[in-house]
């Protein structure tokens, strides 16, 4: 691999980074605003709006960067960089394609890509508590019980994932796929992507930035571009959840059409996986803090062991 | 040593030390970094920024694994040790309210043989791994640490100490609870709706030991019968 082609691969990945999380919040205004029976944005950029991120990211960029008295100052600052750059990373090993069409194919994929995101959330503990404020302290504690929870069941669907395939590396995993895995690993995925969601805090899982008891949680003392890149990881969250989910669970590239046309599949099944995360946000109300542990623990756990039984049982059978 | 052999033979070294390669340098400049944080992790007196030094320690530990091309050990370090043991010494110290700022009272008596005892692993670990290895080369293959491997190895010739260490690990579990169910007597129940405030931090610099046992000590309400 020579350096151009590296650097190119890496360009390639920041422009997706860049761009496909504000081609989600702008679907999220538009469709949320069209299933409440609104019109959402409309002015912005003259056609339905569509220019109404990059208004939102010109406003916050000319907004004050405040830090708080009390704050610790160094650890406030560098919080939303921890939370953003590891959904960059991330997109660099997510496989869009056959045929090497990926920022960079890695050994054990699966662990890294788990591995990464368990950091982005140090991004979110550190600004609860450098704030000094005591909503943001809530936020970050919560933001923590709900990751050690939540962490459990995605490792483990995604280590039904692996069982199947018998491999770690995410190319490895799409090129093992057969169409019968979709329902085999039905439960996994169900698993999988709720668990993600969770680790998002997206609704029904936002207890950790509930607006309506905590202000924002975490991210309550942050203003100007600090704030907009928490808003861009979340919405990095998304795509890279919805993605890792459509590679381990729906089958990537795979389709009924010819394998050049590959990536079209992972962007379609991307985007429709980033449509249901906005059309749960519309539907369910937010849970409650023990309802959430209790889900967690006494639902998707119990159910992402059955998974892993079921695969290893059907994997034995058919080996 | 077995799986030393897989990646090279333990002879005598053909190379000199004195025309190291790139990487080595990276190597050794990671090696300071880790050790640089470490000290700064155990030395600071601000808790929290102890617990983000841990961080950049142990990434810096990732990142050691990944130069000696052991990639799944390196990923496996940053999702347990970076992704969780850190998030749960951030939590417990968030249960304590520990300060911004410098915590007065975060000094232990007990630096000094703190220091001793470091000092002599250190002096053990480096004279044994020295000793151990004195000249020799390993060559390191690409795909020498890679998840097939690794696993070929744990559970083919490692796999009694594999079984023994999860056994371990679950005398450890059954031990925590047991030291958490202790003191149900003593532990006054939490007021509903109220976060306990807890003590001040930091008290004989057991604070993260205390911290981390504390959540599961105080939540007892719902399981206790």
């Amino acid at each position: 691999m020579s350096l151009l082609d590296t650097l190119l691969r890496c360009v390639a990945v920041v422009v997706v980074f860049l761009t496909f999380p504000l081609i989600i919040g702008q679907t999220e205004h538009k469709v949320m605003a069209h299933m409440q029976g609104r019109l959402g944005p409309m002015y912005a950029g003259g056609f339905h709006g569509w220019a109404q991120l990059v208004a939102d990211g010109v406003k916050f960029a000319q907004k004050e960067d405040v830090v708080p008295l009390d704050a610790d100052r160094r650890v406030f600052q560098l919080a939303p960089a921890v939370a953003l750059l590891p959904y960059m990373l991330v997109l660099l090993v997510i496989p869009v394609g056959p045929e090497g069409f990926v920022g960079q194919a890695v050994d054990a994929g699966l662990i890294f890509v788990l591995a990464v995101m368990g950091i982005g959330v140090l991004g979110s503990l550190m600004a609860g508590w450098a704030s000094a404020n005591k909503f943001s302290l809530l936020g970050g504690l919560r933001t923590a019980a709900q990751l050690m929870s939540y962490e459990l069941p995605m490792l483990l669907a995604a280590a039904s994932v692996a069982m199947a395939a018998g491999t770690l590396s995410l190319p490895g995993i799409l090129g093992a796929f057969h169409w019968w895995w979709v329902p085999w690993q039905l439960i996994g995925a169900f698993v999988f992507f709720t668990a993600g969601l969770a680790e998002l805090q997206r609704p029904p899982f936002d207890m950790p930035v509930a607006d309506s008891e905590i202000i924002f949680g975490a991210y309550t003392e942050y203003t100007g571009l600090r704030f907009a890149f928490f808003l861009l990881s979340e919405y990095a969250g998304i795509l890279v959840i919805s993605a890792l989910t459509a590679v381990l669970f729906l089958g990537g590239w795979h389709g009924p059409m010819p394998e050049s046309l590959g990536w079209l599949w992972t962007l379609l099944k991307t985007f429709a996986l980033a449509f249901v995360v906005i059309w749960l946000r519309v539907t369910y109300p937010r849970l409650r803090e023990d309802q959430l542990m209790r889900f967690a623990w006494t639902c998707l756990i119990p159910l992402a062991l059955l998974q892993l039984a079921i695969t290893g049982v059907v994997k034995v059978a058919i080996s | 040593m077995s799986l030393l052999a897989a990646a090279g033979s333990l002879d005598p070294a053909a190379r000199s030390f004195l025309s190291p390669t790139g990487v080595e340098i990276v190597f050794l400049l990671v090696g300071l970094a880790v050790l640089g944080s470490a000290v700064i992790s155990v030395t600071t007196r601000q808790l929290v920024h102890a617990a983000l030094w841990l961080v950049v320690a142990l990434g810096g530990l990732a990142i050691e694994f990944l130069l000696l091309t052991a990639e799944f050990v390196a990923w496996v370090q940053v999702l347990i040790y970076l992704g969780s043991v850190v998030v749960l010494v951030l939590f417990g110290l968030m249960l304590t309210k520990a300060p911004i700022g410098r915590s007065p009272d975060a000094n232990s008596g007990n630096r000094w043989v703190a220091l001793g005892v470091a000092l002599a692993a250190a002096g053990t670990l480096v004279t044994l791994v020295v000793d151990a290895f004195r000249t020799s080369w390993v060559d390191l293959g690409a795909g020498g640490g890679s998840t097939r491997v690794t696993g070929e190895y744990l559970f083919r010739y490692w796999v009694l100490p594999f079984e023994a260490l999860s056994v371990l690990l679950l005398a450890a579990l059954v031990g925590a609870i047991v030291l958490s169910r202790t003191g149900k007597g003593r532990v006054p129940k939490p007021r509903a709706g109220k976060l306990r405030a807890g003590k001040p931090v930091g008290t004989n610099g057991r604070a993260a030991s205390a911290t981390t046992a504390r959540p599961t000590a105080s939540t007892p309400p719902v399981q206790e019968s």
